[in-house]
């Protein structure tokens, strides 16, 4: 992918290698996000996209290659430190901490930098945390903790927002709330990986979707192009 | 009523309130053990070690130094914490990546080590520590006599159990030990320097112990074996409330120590192993204790 490299790249992946323990799961992955773009990453179950995030955010166990985070070489770095230059995760898992209420989950990740939302902007993109302040974190429904899984990450000054599957198994109004906060974001100037398993709400979302497929990136696919590429894509997939 | 048992109320109220001050130093010592569980995973059976040490630290003070008891009550704590925090460093944080087992195997050894220096230095017999004048005599409640340095140690350690248990559950930095403690690798990919918050929790944890050895140098001669004596009902404590339940172990704490009390009361003969049956009962109907959360 690097002849389509550009000055204004944001996050640079070069033959980004990773293991977990013995197990070598990413081969070589390049890709590139641009400031201010929603990117995906597409491909089936065990293809290497979750521990793509993983080794970007440094949680990998062992990584080797280039991930440049502007004219920051991370990959000697832990994450940490990583966290601190302005790259922030949200879990497959959600990771909503269940001794923690609401608003302790929601204040936890430190200010790394100005201009994160104010937790006023936050409530007003997701109104259903505000209600819930209280509550344990694990007493919430799936679709509230994955809102606060992404509420939680977006007053920290974060500039790029690693989301992992944020609409895995939620209900179809969910999706779409969820769907409108990603463009809400991307307004407010965030930059986006996404990974997702649901096509049709990548389409919906992004401007440019990279297939990954064994630990590689194999192709990159414009959201403009996306109607002319559905059966290439589909094989990608396997759908 | 009390007549009826051929019990006065005067045996029972003073066995009560010995209870309630062997009670204070399960609870501090107890709660120190499960926020270092809680964190580091890490069955540290050096506390009561540590605890010893917290009394050497305050005789040593006022007989090499003349430093009294009230500095001593803030530097003992202080001085064993740092200690802690050296053997975190040196020792104990390349362990946390295995099992338990060797956490407390490590820590087994360091116990017998700091045992042993003491006692090849200062022998067995003990060492006597003034109770501050302030604090001597006692008050005359009409039904028993209170002396005053036991209430303080009640008072102390209630004091220091509410403080550590408003600190963890209620303020942001607690926020960030009860985040730890569920998911490490997410908390660090915040930008939290959870090495840090490791070595400090324990750091923090054996101070507590310091703390208590201090509070009990005055009461209990200060001896090498004083900490081994007492950690094993302090490990009996934590399994009760709950392995590393901040609020089960200080409720466990008190709670244990006036039961052992009230069976010096009615049946002399178990109080040295009520809490030991207690236990046993607490792991057959409730393996993950009184406070604790089901595996």
């Amino acid at each position: 992918m690097t002849e389509t490299a550009s000055k204004s790249a944001l996050l640079r992946v070069e033959r980004l290698n990773g293991w977990y323990g013995e197990s070598h799961v990413l081969h070589g992955v390049d890709f590139e996000v641009n400031t201010g773009e929603v990117v995906t990453l597409l491909g089936r179950n065990g293809a290497g996209k979750t521990s793509t995030l993983l080794a970007i955010m440094g949680m990998l166990p062992r990584r080797e290659g280039s991930v440049r985070f502007g004219d920051t070489e991370t990959i000697a770095m832990q994450s940490r430190q990583i966290a601190r230059l302005g790259i922030a995760i949200c879990p497959e898992e959600r990771g909503i901490f269940s001794s923690l209420n609401v608003d302790e989950n929601l204040m936890l990740p430190p200010r790394i930098a100005d201009g994160g939302l104010s937790v006023e902007r936050i409530f007003d993109l997701f109104p259903n945390l505000k209600e819930r302040r209280r509550s344990q974190g694990t007493k919430l429904s799936g679709g509230e903790q994955q809102m606060l899984a992404i509420a939680r990450i977006l007053r920290t000054g974060a500039k790029l927002l690693l989301l992992d599957e944020p609409t895995e198994g939620l209900a179809p109004v969910i999706v779409q709330h969820i769907g409108r906060t990603i463009k809400e974001l991307k307004k407010e100037g965030f930059t986006i990986v996404l990974v997702e398993q649901n096509f049709r709400f990548a389409a919906s979302v992004a401007d440019r979707h990279y297939v990954v497929e064994q630990g590689r990136v194999i192709d990159m696919i414009q959201n403009a192009d996306l109607d002319a590429n559905t059966d290439k894509l589909q094989a990608y997939l396997g759908v | 009523m009390f007549e009826l048992l051929g019990i006065s109320p005067q045996v029972l109220l003073g066995q009560l309130l010995l209870g309630l001050i062997n009670g204070s130093f399960y609870a501090v010592l107890s709660l120190g053990l499960a926020v270092i569980f809680g964190l580091l995973n890490i069955i540290n059976f050096a506390h009561g070690a540590l605890y010893m040490a917290g009394a050497f630290v305050a005789w040593m003070l006022l007989h090499y130094l003349g430093i009294g008891y009230w500095p001593s009550l803030i530097l003992a704590p202080l001085i064993v914490g740092a200690f802690g925090i050296l053997l975190e460093r040196t020792m104990l944080s390349r362990l946390y990546h295995l099992d338990h087992l060797y956490g407390l195997l490590l820590t087994f050894g360091l116990a017998l080590i700091i045992q042993g220096l003491f006692r090849n230095y200062y022998g067995v017999s003990g060492l006597p520590y003034r109770i501050p004048d302030i604090l001597s005599g006692g008050q005359n409640l009409g039904f028993m006599f209170l002396p005053n340095y036991r209430a303080w140690v009640v008072v102390a350690s209630v004091l220091v159990c509410f403080g550590t248990w408003f600190t963890i559950e209620k303020t942001r930095l607690g926020a960030y030990l009860r985040a730890a403690t569920e998911n490490p690798a997410l908390v660090s990919a915040f930008g939290i320097n959870v090495p840090l918050l490791v070595m400090l929790t324990y750091g923090f944890g054996v101070a507590l112990a310091g703390f208590a050895g201090v509070l009990a140098a005055p009461i209990y001669s200060v001896n090498p074996n004083m900490g081994a004596d007492l950690i094993i009902v302090v490990f009996a404590v934590v399994v009760i409330g709950g392995m590393g339940s901040i609020l089960g172990a200080i409720v466990t704490g008190y709670m244990l120590g006036i039961v052992e009390g009230l069976t010096r009361v009615f049946y002399p003969e178990g109080s040295a192993v009520v809490i030991f049956v207690i236990m046993a009962i607490v792991l057959l109907i409730k393996p993950e204790g009184l406070f604790g959360r089901a595996a």
